[in-house]
């Protein structure tokens, strides 16, 4: 267990930032989460662009916000997924104390690096500007702000300047996958001891056009267009898909050593994590995980931190609302070789906020420390008509809010490509 | 246009992309966009274009290599302008 590391060698969590669907801010999200409040919205222009999919999780009141934390000029340079990011990342860094950021404009901080991912990144910006622009002919119309809004790594660009980050800025790409594996590439780092801190997850902007190859491939839930709070439906027989989501969670991973030097204050302990693929073989595909490749990810996850599989107490799931939410959970059972009723307590947070796609990780990991650090497990809504495959578990999946006294949490995110994460979290004790 | 609405306009314009407002609040014809006004010099080209589009003129690559100073920007404008 984490005892035989030297603090250096441990990695903690020493800060939060969210902008989800239903909240933004860590109070506002806790209460979300508590109160059972979904972020999931009837979104007119999917309507008018004949969307089977209607509805989204889009953060509220970003508009106006977004001018207290950027000058014009930086906004300028902005889409939807870098107004999420910089917003996170901001909060995240004042979450963990760390100096003021833009006092002195010669500052580098060489200790502090940033993995912040995304699975489609600026989508938006390539459809409303400069596909039109440059099919227009009008390529010299296009201005200096495309390149810095489409690359990839526009995100972790962004928010390394903001902050003023010395340390690998880069950004890390793996469909659905891509948050919680920002968070274990991130925990690596520090680990290795070239860095002290890095701020790590995901971040994903709200768009049609970044929908748009979801819904036609018919995997977007097109049944409750009506009742868009009802729409998004992990572990439910009436799902019928998952529901977009966008925003970004960030979190500051930061040696042990470090955050007791300086006094942080201690989220969650990270214990460990793997990251895999399935390799496309067997049952797994492009778009299907291959359960051989999610079992050992979770297993793998499980001895990097050292613990017993019977130590975890709950599991926030991937559990996206489609048919795979029945294979996932058989898989959490299969890898912690119990039976259907000794696998920890399950939740899934996608059925607030919808499926965030490279965001998802950064903001469930948020949802998952915070449910450790302030003892409760929030109810995973939606499913009160469980699946029938899932009837053998319904006794550890958790449908309203309780109060908790959890102390390990294993998060798991699965992606197109086939690809896994699995990260351990164990609540901190002085 | 007079020469003063010119250089009102062209402040105007560069106003948001200065990341000294104190410079551009004593900013006079001979104050350099880069290094007084503190503009990110990947922006000279949104200021060209916003340039174009406001006062309705087109200002050709070359051109706009020349501007170095607010002075430059009017002189430029008024000449194309005629």
């Amino acid at each position: 267990m984490t005892q035989n590391r030297t603090a250096s060698e441990r990695v903690v969590i020493t800060g939060m930032g969210i902008v989800a669907p239903n909240a933004i801010g860590l109070d506002a999200y806790e209460s979300a989460l508590r109160d059972g409040v979904s972020g999931i919205r009837f979104i007119p222009r999917l309507q008018e662009l004949n969307f089977g999919c209607q509805v989204a999780g889009v953060p509220q009141g970003v508009e106006s916000l977004q001018h207290e934390y950027f000058s014009e000029d930086l906004l300028r340079a902005m889409n939807s997924s870098m107004v999420y990011a910089g917003i996170a990342a901001i909060d995240c860094w004042r979450d963990a104390d760390l100096p003021d950021f833009d006092g002195d404009e010669d500052h580098v901080d060489w200790d502090t690096g940033a993995i912040i991912g995304t699975g489609i990144g600026g989508a938006d910006t390539l459809g409303e500007q400069l596909v039109p622009k440059v099919d227009a002919g009008k390529t010299k119309r296009l201005g200096s702000t495309m390149v810095e809004q489409t690359m990839a790594s526009a995100v972790s660009a962004r928010v390394g300047g903001i902050l003023g980050l010395g340390g690998q800025v880069t950004t890390n790409s793996s469909a659905c996958t891509t948050g919680t594996e920002a968070l274990i590439m991130a925990y690596e780092r520090i680990r290795s001891g070239r860095v002290k801190r890095m701020l790590a997850g995901g971040a994903e902007g709200s768009s049609h056009y970044i929908w748009a190859g979801f819904d036609g491939m018919r995997v977007l839930g097109r049944n409750f267009n009506d009742t868009p709070e009802k729409a998004s439906r992990p572990m439910s027989a009436t799902t019928s898909g998952f529901i977009p989501g966008s925003g970004s969670g960030i979190l500051m991973l930061e040696s042990l050593e470090s955050a007791l030097d300086r006094g942080a204050h201690i989220y969650a302990e990270i214990l460990g994590g793997d990251i895999n693929s399935g390799g496309q073989r067997g049952s797994g595909s492009m778009t299907a995980p291959n359960p051989v490749g999610v079992r050992r990810c979770i297993r793998g996850a499980v001895e990097a931190s050292g613990i017993e599989p019977g130590e975890i107490d709950v599991v926030n799931g991937h559990l996206t609302g489609t048919m795979a939410d029945p294979l996932e959970v058989e898989n959490w059972r299969a890898a912690l070789d119990t039976k259907p009723t000794g696998i920890p307590l399950i939740n899934g947070t996608k059925s607030l906020i919808g499926h965030a796609l490279g965001a998802a990780g950064g903001l469930e990991c948020v949802a998952a420390v915070l449910q450790l650090d302030r003892g409760f497990i929030h109810g995973s809504v939606n499913c009160e008509d469980l699946h029938p495959k899932l009837e053998a578990f319904e006794s550890r999946i958790v449908r309203e809010t309780r109060e908790s006294d959890a102390r390990v949490l294993a998060k798991a995110s699965f992606g197109f490509g086939d690809v896994n994460a699995c990260v351990i979290f164990r609540a901190h004790v002085e | 246009m007079d020469r003063t609405e010119v250089y009102n306009k062209v402040v105007e314009i560069i106003g948001p992309f200065a990341k000294d407002p104190e410079a551009l609040s004593k900013a006079d014809e001979k104050t350099n966009i880069l290094t007084d006004l503190k503009v990110n010099s990947a922006r000279l080209v949104d200021i060209i274009l916003d340039f174009e589009d406001k006062f309705d003129i087109e200002i050709d690559d070359d051109a706009a290599d020349q501007i170095m100073t607010l002075g430059d920007a009017v002189d430029k404008i008024v000449e194309i302008k005629g």
